[in-house]
């Protein structure tokens, strides 16, 4: 990987972030009555998609706001232009590191519209964002945050709802937690108008659109298990090459796993709970690759995993995968809304560095150019910490963008004990107790999730 | 100019709930300007206590699900609001528990004691058990998120939800 090119200023960048900095500090004021540096800040932002398909509708957006006159309409779209500006941030950082990685990149597909939407819900959705950007950070208080409530209890349920419940959920939590907003000293105003504009313009009616899937036949080699959680609800995404049967080049793939969960199921409970619906998980525990047959597969490059198309196969090393594998396996186009350089995770692999630590981070040096490691995205429930990444020797990680930089998120290191290499991986409690510090974490979790489970058989079907 | 954390996408805002045992108190949050959750009966296991103590006055009130009021909580916390208050400082830690019931302690990283004598030491009044409906539903809709279907179609908005190793 030419890690050079990663460290070089990328044309445009800061300019784009720059107009989104300027809203971001908008929405931290609120829209209810914006102050005339609210006013020019809208301008200016207005001004960076003035050469776009965008630009008569965000300028009339960005005036009626500013003179407190901003509605529904305007809102969606300051949100689709914000969108648009991160959209084409993205465009330029994964360019940068598909020259990096010498990735090709399959081209975009048009989309066909989606199942119908629940208009009602997506309204109420939209309805309290607009409350909400009003309000302004500064101006939330516990009763605007938990209008978000019956919304996302409406939402949930409904598989098609679930992406828009879900950031709902764990965006309103937050706000909840830092209620009210006239005490916040600091504001994460990149983050919250993030979900504030996902939000917005997933609730439009329309946002389902995505080019025709099509299926997948063949051989799944698993490079390693990128975990998210919020209070809420928890994602394992397995990043694997696929080796189609039908012999036409090597593809990334992601399959994923999800599910809501009460906040006191955490760490290892969260493994539990994904762990039925997805048997790729106990295979990448084991170090198996898994042959699937006619698996749905998105233009993004998402399987829509189901057990009854894959049976577990041979063993496969993760690091044999990512030095033979990977290489060669192209990508697939990204889904025009996830076009975000938050939602960038390109699987790498690296060797050959030297890892630094300073009093802030840990570096892997390569002669003379540096990668941050971001140690603190490894999930607690496995075995991978910190001082084995910076023992290590190779690593397997996902390289993402975040607050002006690359960084490597590790899902597997190679360390040498007594000169043989060892390969230790963040998701290798996926599949189930591997040792005895997650066999103690599994029975913990269990345990609690027994208890919720027998408290709400009593309690919730009266 | 914005700082790193305010510029970061994936800025860590709230920290994780930490692992605890949930037999005694199944339920704890902080929320609606109060520390509020469920307490499982010592005697009867069909029956719990809904216990709340608010934010600032650390006015107080428990009472079972079925409305009848906690004998222990006439003068002063129960046994239930104790019990509380600890597992509330388990899982949220103890500087982000005093924090949200704004209780000013002499501890670095107050231990639930610190923060239930602090608070005892002002002479809390006995607030209204109107609450009691609300934070109960709140448990019912905690625990329905058990109930709830997984899928395995990605959600791409979890890239903002990362995990962290740092505790709360």
């Amino acid at each position: 990987m030419r890690t050079d090119l990663l460290a070089e200023p990328v044309a445009g960048l800061d300019e784009a972030l720059a107009a989104v900095t300027a809203f971001d500090g908008v929405l931290t004021g609120g829209l209810l009555r914006p102050r005339p540096e609210q006013g020019a800040a809208l301008a200016e932002f207005a001004d960076s998609v003035a050469g776009t398909p965008l630009a008569v509708r965000v300028c009339e957006a960005a005036d009626k706001t500013a003179a407190a006159a901003g509605g529904e309409d305007h809102f969606a779209a300051l949100a689709a232009a914000r969108t648009a500006l991160l959209g084409s941030a993205h465009d330029a950082l994964l360019a940068r590191l598909d020259e990096a990685t010498g990735r090709t990149r399959s081209a975009a597909e048009a989309a066909v519209p989606g199942p119908p939407p629940a208009v009602n819900l997506l309204a109420a959705a939209r309805s309290w964002l607009c409350d909400l950007a009003r309000a302004g950070w500064q101006g939330i208080d516990h009763d605007l945050v938990a209008d978000a409530a019956p919304v996302v209890t409406a939402m949930l349920p409904d598989p098609e709802l679930r992406r828009l419940a879900t950031l709902l959920d764990g965006f309103s939590a937050e706000l909840a937690a830092s209620c009210p907003g006239a005490a916040l000293d600091r504001v994460p105003a990149r983050r919250w108008a993030d979900l504030w504009a996902r939000a917005m313009i997933l609730a439009q009616p329309g946002a389902s659109a995505a080019p025709p899937p099509g299926t997948a036949t063949g051989r799944l080699l698993p490079l390693g298990i990128d975990l998210h959680e919020h209070a809420t609800a928890a994602q394992a995404q397995v990043h694997a090459v696929f080796d189609p049967a039908d012999g036409s080049g090597a593809r990334l793939v992601r399959a994923s796993v999800s599910a809501p969960k009460p906040d006191t199921v955490v760490g290892a409970g969260v493994w539990q709970l994904l762990r039925p619906h997805m048997s790729l998980l106990a295979a990448v525990g084991e170090g198996r690759a898994m042959n699937i047959a006619d698996m749905t597969l998105t233009a993004g490059g998402d399987l829509l995993w189901d057990d009854a198309k894959a049976r577990t196969g041979e063993p496969a090393d993760a690091f044999a995968t990512a030095r033979v594998a990977l290489p060669t396996a192209s990508a697939a186009a990204v889904h025009p809304l996830d076009r975000h350089p938050a939602a960038i995770a390109e699987p790498v692999f690296v060797e050959g560095y030297t890892a630094e630590e300073t009093d802030r981070e840990l570096v892997f040096a390569f002669a003379g150019l540096r990668l941050a490691v971001d140690t603190d995205r490894i999930p607690a429930a496995g075995p991978l910490g910190p001082e084995t990444v910076a023992a290590s020797r190779a690593c397997i990680g996902l390289l993402r963008w975040d607050a002006g930089e690359f960084r490597l998120q590790p899902l597997a290191v190679e360390t040498a004990v007594r000169n043989k290499p060892v390969a230790v991986h963040a998701g290798a409690w996926a599949g189930g107790a591997a040792d005895k510090a997650a066999a103690k974490a599994e029975k913990a979790a269990t345990d609690a999730v027994a208890v919720l489970r027998e408290r709400a058989g009593k309690l919730l079907r009266k | 100019m914005l700082s790193d954390w305010e510029g970061s996408s994936t800025a860590r805002v709230v920290p994780p709930a930490r692992p605890r045992k949930l037999a005694k108190v199944p339920f704890v949050e902080l929320a609606d300007g109060r520390l509020q959750g469920v307490v499982s009966s010592g005697s009867d296991a069909g029956r719990v206590y809904v216990s709340s103590v608010a934010a600032g006055d650390y006015a107080f009130a428990c009472s079972t699900n079925n409305n009848r009021p906690c004998g222990g909580a006439r003068g002063s916390f129960c046994n239930h609001i104790g019990a509380l208050i600890t597992e509330a400082v388990l899982q949220y830690g103890g500087v982000r528990v005093a924090r949200y019931l704004r209780v000013e302690t002499a501890a670095v990283e107050p231990a639930a004691h610190d923060i239930a004598t602090a608070m005892r030491a002002t002479g809390p009044a006995k607030g209204d058990s109107k609450a009691a409906a609300q934070v109960f539903s709140r448990f019912l809709r905690h625990l329905a998120y058990l109930e709830l279907a997984a899928t395995t179609a990605p959600l791409p908005e979890m890239q903002w939800f990362p995990p962290t190793r740092a505790v709360a």
